[in-house]
């Protein structure tokens, strides 16, 4: 046992990428560039006391939200990247290595959906769902704030483990799924499919937890009235998301410990040898998988539904028929796994049924997407950016949900199975449905959160660029599916594929050109914060509570928690001429302390992971010791709570309510002119 | 709007949709790799079900299609259309909007159950005459195919006779991989100490492009093969060309064979020359070597497997 084994483990000088690939250290240099950019900035202008103790340690809804939300954007920004670069490579790789060798491309399309799937749209959701939900019932916080951050810490941790594999070692090359055996240590004896089973650990652990969280806030933190039947969609669809995280996050933690235990201490769950079975991965894993993508896409569909109502100026068509089928599809998609591997051998009649119930899902799907249709229907739909998304998921989303018909029928996918027909339906659902939904909610809650709305003619342009370049970059892979290409492939032969790979690759770089667009609309957005600035709380002319409040929202969110008798109870308040009234009592409000648990267990779990990763034993002990302190020693905390004093919620609300009577209301056509200062022009009942 | 479907608009909106499809992908050849352009019974009947599938489907995409950016025009803020902003719920559009997509999905369902089971990959073809057996071993990153019956193997080309059921018995030596010719019929994985079977026919001579769907490492864009389909007597022909090359499939070829390469790069290491036909062919194969290759992993399949 070599002493530096003792103290680095499995490290090593080829662990740097300079050793083996130009490109591989330019993408290294980046993340260090951007990590020392980060911390230098944050250094040279002081701000390092203000975000430890206003952002990191804050157990605030609001601001772990935006916190996830941040992640998920820096993350995206980089699976992006990936895709265009994998897409570059295929235009170039007929009958040619192209510029990224066969190691390097398998990398990119394993961490491309790793990131994609569990380090941005897991954070913007939830992220999103954070921000919002609270608010919508009539909340202060939810129900564990603690818990929370530790969430947010521990996807923290997961995400820095991803950006620390670009610079030690190799990824896993087995996709995001990592299938054995190809990701037992027979076949990669890395650490690359290390990275990946603790990367997904901790992503695991975090969002089991905050499907906890968010399930339990939701049944017992609404508002006096607010019954289930009374609840906005959107916090319909967050609890249905969290039922799933709770029920689907387990399998997933246990199938990779699983693989870890094989790679780790020489066990056989899913070797070749010594009566290990890989299809029992792949079941467990599915068995997480399938009720995923519908954690993923949920949040989504609830967005829609407040996005299409609000910019409809009408009630949401079939509310209850919407909760209904959201419910189905909820439960529906624990009966559904097996499609994805309806190629493994089993009988046909086993591959059938799985197949209708696949289908099945498809019922209330497309009822969601028609009630959505007829909400427009005799309302007075107004385009801003979030509505924009809306009606390109719709149209988009439908095409996507009809290729999952065809996949769903055992007989075809026989033929399209693993092919980039498979890979462009999944793009379809996710890209025009989660990626639209969450760019839409960021849009639409962006005032609540910082109290100024984003720059609207980025914003579209964003909206276009998404679309126009998701059609050009993911339809040309329909063809290609169905002339028989597989997926992850750095090459290929056959001169038909070309002509649609560069297509594709064009439409890759027009979704870069929106990811510009994101960017410049929120630089622009801050510098003119001012002109845009709603301070009332009501740009959109908001239906549900998170409206009745100012913006950006008051820590404790409401001064009174409200009382409702009715779905939509802003837009009921607003129409009965009963909003903006100051209270005839205000009240101590008591909040939660914040707590360094949450950061301390972040980092903890992420050296953790990295000493796992790397066999850096002592690294491991010592920060699980921390880890298991840091926990203890939050259970000798008994000053949890501070209060804001009845005196300044009144002194706050009195202002702002002086703000509101001295706002001119503005009509819906001057919704996104410099005069909307929040406050709606209500139309009298 | 009835739930009764009609015969005519379906066959006119599957043809439709055949017409576009067709000449979508007509100005590129598919070059013998797609079941668009299908050459067995089984790739027919998955293009028919796929053009099927897209007309039912059809009934309720393309009035969401038309309907949401329709709408969204029609009733956009500023023009004077009717307005009614707290209609919310109709029991005759719910039952619609429910109705109709449970009933395209019981017809497909109908679909599912029948005539895609009969053709699953284990059953038998509906074809006359003797089933062929082939037994396939995949390795990283080529697919070694045994013919028991001729006593013949051969890495990188598998030939079949037109018109016969050919029955391939499925297992892996390395990592799991997928075994798909398009131009035939269905995939089937390939596992390690387990036996998987695929029936396939071919209906017209060609060669077809056959590949591993399933990424099993740096050699994946290379695992590839050609199926050839021959008349019976060019299958004949073909069988005693094996027969006659100087390889056998013994330890010594099948240790080149297990080592992570290519075809290419295996047949080279063999000692044969670089052409354009990088297959190998061995004259003879070890009696229960399918099985022995099972057995390596899993003693209770290799005493079910076959061969």
């Amino acid at each position: 046992m070599s002493w530096w084994f003792l103290i680095f483990g499995k490290l090593s000088y080829g662990a740097f990428p300079f050793t083996y690939s130009i490109i591989a250290t330019m993408a290294a240099g980046m993340v260090v560039l951007g990590f020392i950019a980060t911390v230098g900035l944050i250094t040279v202008m002081g701000k390092w006391t203000y975000l430890w103790t206003e952002w990191f340690t804050s157990v605030d809804h609001k601001k772990i939200g935006i916190m996830y939300v941040i992640i998920a954007m820096v993350m995206l920004l980089r699976a992006v990247i990936e895709a265009n670069m994998m897409r570059l490579q295929q235009s170039m790789s007929y009958d040619s290595p192209g510029y990224l060798p066969p190691d390097h491309f398998s990398q990119l399309f394993t961490t491309h959906g790793t990131i994609m799937v569990f380090f941005m749209g897991m954070p913007f959701l939830i992220g999103i769902i954070n921000f919002a939900m609270p608010l919508q019932i009539g909340a202060r916080d939810v129900s564990f704030p603690v818990m929370n951050s530790v969430s947010l810490g521990m996807t923290f941790g997961g995400a820095a483990l991803m950006m620390a594999s670009l610079c030690l070692g190799k990824f896993s090359t087995g996709g995001w799924s990592g299938y054995p055996p190809y990701t037992e240590a027979t076949f990669q004896p890395g650490v690359g499919p290390d990275y990946w089973i603790w990367a997904l650990t901790l992503s695991g652990i975090s969002t089991t937890m905050t499907g906890i969280n968010f399930a339990v806030t939701i049944y017992k933190k609404r508002c006096p009235g607010m019954t289930l039947f009374r609840m906005p969609l959107f916090t319909w669809t967050a609890l249905c998301t969290s039922i799933l995280m709770i029920f689907a996050m387990p399998p997933l933690t246990v199938v990779t410990t699983m693989l870890a235990l094989d790679r780790y201490l020489g066990m056989h769950f899913f070797t070749n040898a010594a009566g290990g079975d890989m299809m029992n991965f792949v079941n467990l894993f599915w068995l997480f998988g399938h009720p995923e993508v519908y954690i993923l896409i949920l949040p989504a569909f609830g967005v829609y539904s407040e996005v299409v109502a609000n910019f409809s100026g009408k009630k949401l068509y079939g509310y209850k028929s919407l909760v209904l089928a959201t419910m189905c599809i909820a439960v529906l998609s624990f009966t559904v796994w097996l499609h994805h591997f309806f190629t493994m051998g089993q009988s046909g009649m086993v591959n059938a049924f799985y197949g209708v119930s696949t289908m099945l899902i498809g019922i209330p799907t497309g009822v969601k997407i028609f009630d959505w249709i007829l909400t427009m229907f005799q309302g007075r739909v107004r385009l801003q950016t979030p509505m924009l998304y809306a009606i390109a998921f719709i149209v988009l989303f439908t095409i996507g949900g009809t290729s999952g018909i065809i996949l769903a029928n055992p007989g075809i996918d026989y033929q399209v199975h693993n092919s980039l027909f498979l890979v462009a339906h999944f793009h379809n659902v996710l890209i025009p449905g989660t990626l639209f939904g969450m760019l839409a909610a960021y849009h639409y809650w962006f005032p609540k959160a910082f109290g100024f709305r984003l720059d609207e003619r980025w914003g579209r342009l964003a909206v276009a660029c998404w679309t126009v370049g998701f059609m050009m970059a993911f339809f040309p892979l329909y063809a290609l599916g169905l002339l028989g290409m597989p997926r992850r492939e750095v090459e290929y032969f056959n001169p038909a594929y070309q002509p649609w790979t560069i297509i594709a690759e064009l439409g890759a770089l027009v979704i870069m050109a929106g990811i510009g667009c994101l960017f410049i609309q929120i630089v622009v957005s801050i510098r003119r914060r001012a002109q845009n600035s709603v301070p009332v709380g009501d740009p959109w002319n908001g239906r549900t509570l998170e409206w009745s409040v100012r913006a950006p929202a008051p820590e404790y969110n409401f001064a009174v928690i409200p009382t409702v008798d009715s779905v939509d109870a802003w837009h009921a308040r607003k129409e009965r001429g009963e909003a903006y009234r100051v209270e005839p009592q205000y009240f101590d409000i008591l909040l939660p302390k914040n707590s360094a648990l949450g950061p301390v267990i972040g980092v903890g779990g992420a050296a953790a992971a990295f000493g796992l990763v790397w066999h850096i034993w002592w690294l491991v002990i010592v920060a699980m010791l921390v880890i298991i302190g840091a926990v203890i020693a939050r259970g000798f905390v008994t000053d949890s709570e501070r209060v804001i004093p009845a005196e300044e919620v009144r002194r706050q609300e009195v202002a702002w309510l002086g703000t509101v009577r001295r706002t001119p209301p503005v009509p819906r056509d001057k919704e996104t002119a410099e005069s909307n200062e929040g406050l709606a022009e209500v139309q009298a009942a | 709007m009835s739930l009764r479907l009609h015969v005519a608009p379906r066959t006119i909106l599957t043809g439709a949709l055949g017409i576009c499809l067709t000449l979508a992908l007509a100005g590129c050849s598919t070059h013998g790799s797609s079941f668009l352009a299908p050459h067995g019974m089984v790739a027919s009947a998955q293009r028919r079900w796929l053009l099927e599938t897209l007309g039912f489907m059809s009934i309720v995409v393309l009035p969401a299609l038309v309907l949401a950016p329709y709408f969204a025009w029609r009733y956009r803020y500023g023009r004077k259309a009717a307005y009614s902003p707290n209609w919310g719920f109709s029991w005759p559009l719910e039952f619609v909007i429910w109705g109709v997509p449970f009933a395209i999905v019981g017809i497909l369902s109908w679909y599912v159950f029948t005539p895609e089971v009969k053709f699953d990959p284990y059953h038998r073809l509906p074809v006359e005459g003797p089933v062929l057996h082939i037994d396939v071993v995949a390795l990283n990153w080529k697919w070694l195919f045994i013919y028991p019956e001729q006593g013949i193997a051969s890495v990188g080309a598998v030939a079949l006779p037109v018109g016969r059921d050919v029955e391939f018995d499925l297992t892996s030596d390395r990592t799991m991989q997928s075994f798909l010719i398009p131009a035939l019929g269905s995939q089937i994985y390939a596992m390690a100490g387990m036996v998987t079977k695929l029936n396939l026919e071919a209906s017209t001579v060609g060669d077809f492009v056959g590949e591993n769907t399933q990424f099993n490492g740096m050699g994946f864009q290379s695992d590839r093969f050609s199926a050839l389909a021959m008349t019976p007597a060019e299958f004949a022909g073909w069988v005693a060309k094996v027969r006659s090359s100087s390889l056998k499939l013994d330890q010594t070829s099948y240790d080149v064979l297990y080592q992570d390469s290519t075809a290419a790069e295996a047949a080279e290491t063999l000692g044969l020359k670089r052409g354009l036909d990088s297959a190998i062919y061995f004259s003879s194969v070890p009696q229960g070597f399918f099985r022995s290759v099972v057995g390596k992993y899993r003693q209770s399949a290799a005493r079910e497997a076959p061969r």
